[in-house]
């Protein structure tokens, strides 16, 4: 039942996480998220003043520039912006900064497959290290599925071509209150379990999705603990350093 | 006696129409209380649909599609091609879809509108991953030549579920499609040899009449809005722009998962909602089954 994978990781096993924050100095929030080889550099700029003809100057709006690693941009990438804006709208709070724009620019350094879930928390750990208010973080996670049904963690490209099918799944990251455990509960599941983003690729029976799914759930709640104690690091280090 | 009447229902419309127009969340989410929406329709249904095949008669194959007032047009030409190294044996589909001023007050004329390659990429990954046709019945000599097949995919009224009009005008096309007759000639190359031309048919055709595509298992969608507790089917422009979270579940008419695409969205997708799309899609496949058989049906007997 269990396959083994060209660079010894089990399905259940992510790449090797690398997350480093204030990369940049003119923007105001940077990060830079590798997963495994796979790499992505993300930048905000903003709240500037202003918005687009097209956008709602009552709340504030987001602009996702998405940068290949070489090239033009083309119909992928246009797709892969406007998923990043709608993933990154219905996490920011944006009532509070009306009139506004806040420009986030995603460069792609290196692409190993699971490039979307890489990019989107990039731009979520970008978004936090600007200091733009955010309802909570969101944890991007790939799932692929074999031709004999057996489901991997975080596909490389190689791995990414064999596979029959794959899924890019993005969740709200698990949260830490004082609060009773009640309270963080929608109707029958935890908050974290509910599905943000969902993008799929390949054809696969629903039952292989509903498994994706909690393979995904499993595995976002280690990559919401990563981001949690990252960005603790960086708090404590900037104390530290005001001190 | 009649004048105060008049008055009174006059008054009392505009009272309805500023209300939606000022208030539109909630002018809707009254309706939603009553499970049912401002068109009249319950909250899972679709609307009217409707397909016509051959609308151009100069394409190889075309189809135009009425999901309620959401208008979708597509047609294809067939143009013999080098196949590219990696897949010698093997056609293209090449589709795109376009958004002209006039399907939208949105939409400007020259720079292309936002949703346009978004639907595009959509549309290939969808067909490329259904495995609905076999790009090796597109060739014609191995490594030499081989069909590439554009579709253009127009949309002429944007009222809503736009790509799920656009699938499946795109399907009804492909099964509408009659691929020429084409012949080898003296030089080697491949031309298209007309019907007409009684000279030409001397030489052998390299397949030997007009014939349709296999079409294995054809995939068909179904667009969703979930608000708070609500799944809205097929959604029209106004409910789209008020409610943003919109799912599209797409499945094949042997039951497999092709897409579900969720791009971001305030509502969060749980378990049950997804099952609960997946079954209103399994319904809606059914529907549009039928309906793409009987278009078909009736271009045979014509």
């Amino acid at each position: 039942m269990e396959t083994d994978r060209p660079d010894g990781r089990t399905p259940n096993q992510l790449r090797p996480l690398v997350c480093s924050c204030s990369i940049l100095h003119r923007s105001h929030g940077s990060a830079s998220w590798a997963q495994g080889e796979t790499k992505v550099l993300a930048a905000v700029y903003g709240p500037k003043a202003g918005t687009k003809k097209s956008e709602n100057p009552e709340k504030a709006s987001i602009e996702v520039i998405w940068k290949p690693k070489t090239g033009q941009i083309g119909k992928v990438e246009k797709e892969y912006e406007m998923i990043l804006k709608r993933t990154l709208e219905s996490i920011c709070i944006r009532t509070i900064y009306p009139n506004t724009t806040t420009s986030v620019i995603v460069q792609v350094v290196h692409d190993d497959g699971a490039l979307l879930p890489c990019a989107i928390n990039a731009a979520c750990a970008a978004l936090v290290d600007a200091g733009i208010p955010l309802k909570h973080l969101a944890v991007a996670i790939c799932c692929s599925v074999t031709d004999s049904g057996c489901i991997i963690l975080d596909p490389t490209k190689d791995e990414e071509e064999k596979m029959k099918a794959f899924i890019n799944l993005v969740f709200p990251n698990t949260i830490v209150s004082v609060l009773p455990e009640g309270s963080l509960q929608a109707g029958s599941e935890p908050m974290a379990h509910g599905i943000m983003t969902s993008i799929t690729q390949g054809a696969m029976s629903v039952d292989d999705y509903l498994h994706c799914l909690e393979r995904g759930r499993a595995a976002s709640a280690r990559l919401s603990e990563f981001v949690r104690k990252n960005i603790e690091l960086k708090s404590t280090s900037e104390a530290s350093k005001a001190g | 006696m009649g004048l105060p009447n008049v008055s009174e229902d006059l008054s009392s419309e505009m009272e309805v129409d500023a209300f939606r127009r000022l208030f539109p969340l909630r002018y809707f989410e009254r309706h939603l209380a009553e499970s049912i929406r401002p068109d009249g329709r319950p909250l899972g249904k679709a609307r009217e649909t409707s397909i016509f095949l051959g609308a151009v008669a100069s394409a190889n194959g075309s189809a135009l599609v009425k999901i309620g007032s959401t208008t979708i047009l597509t047609a294809i030409k067939m143009e013999v091609m080098t196949p590219s190294l990696e897949s010698p044996d093997e056609g293209c589909l090449a589709i795109d879809f376009h958004m002209p001023p006039i399907c939208s007050p949105i939409v400007r004329p020259g720079r292309p509108a936002e949703a346009s390659p978004v639907v595009s990429k959509q549309l290939s990954d969808t067909i490329s991953s259904s495995k609905m046709i076999d790009l090796k019945e597109l060739s014609l000599v191995s490594g030499k030549a081989a069909w590439m097949a554009y579709l253009d995919i127009y949309c002429l009224d944007a009222d809503g579920a736009l790509f799920d009009a656009a699938l499946l005008s795109a399907v009804a096309s492909l099964s509408h499609l009659q691929i020429p007759v084409v012949a080898m000639n003296d030089d080697g190359k491949i031309v298209l040899v007309s019907e007409e031309d009684g000279q030409k048919r001397e030489q052998e055709p390299v397949n030997k009449e007009k014939r349709k595509l296999t079409l294995r298992s054809i995939p068909f969608s179904l667009t969703c809005i979930l608000h708070k507790n609500y799944i809205l089917a097929d959604p029209t422009a106004e409910e789209e722009s008020i409610m943003e979270t919109h799912v599209t579940v797409v499945l094949d008419t042997s039951g497999q998962l092709i897409s579900l695409y969720k791009p971001g969205g305030p509502v969060l997708a749980y378990t049950s909602a997804i099952q609960d799309c997946a079954a209103l899609t399994r319904q809606r496949v059914k529907e549009l089954k039928s309906f793409l058989d009987k278009a078909n049906s009736a271009m045979e007997v014509e």
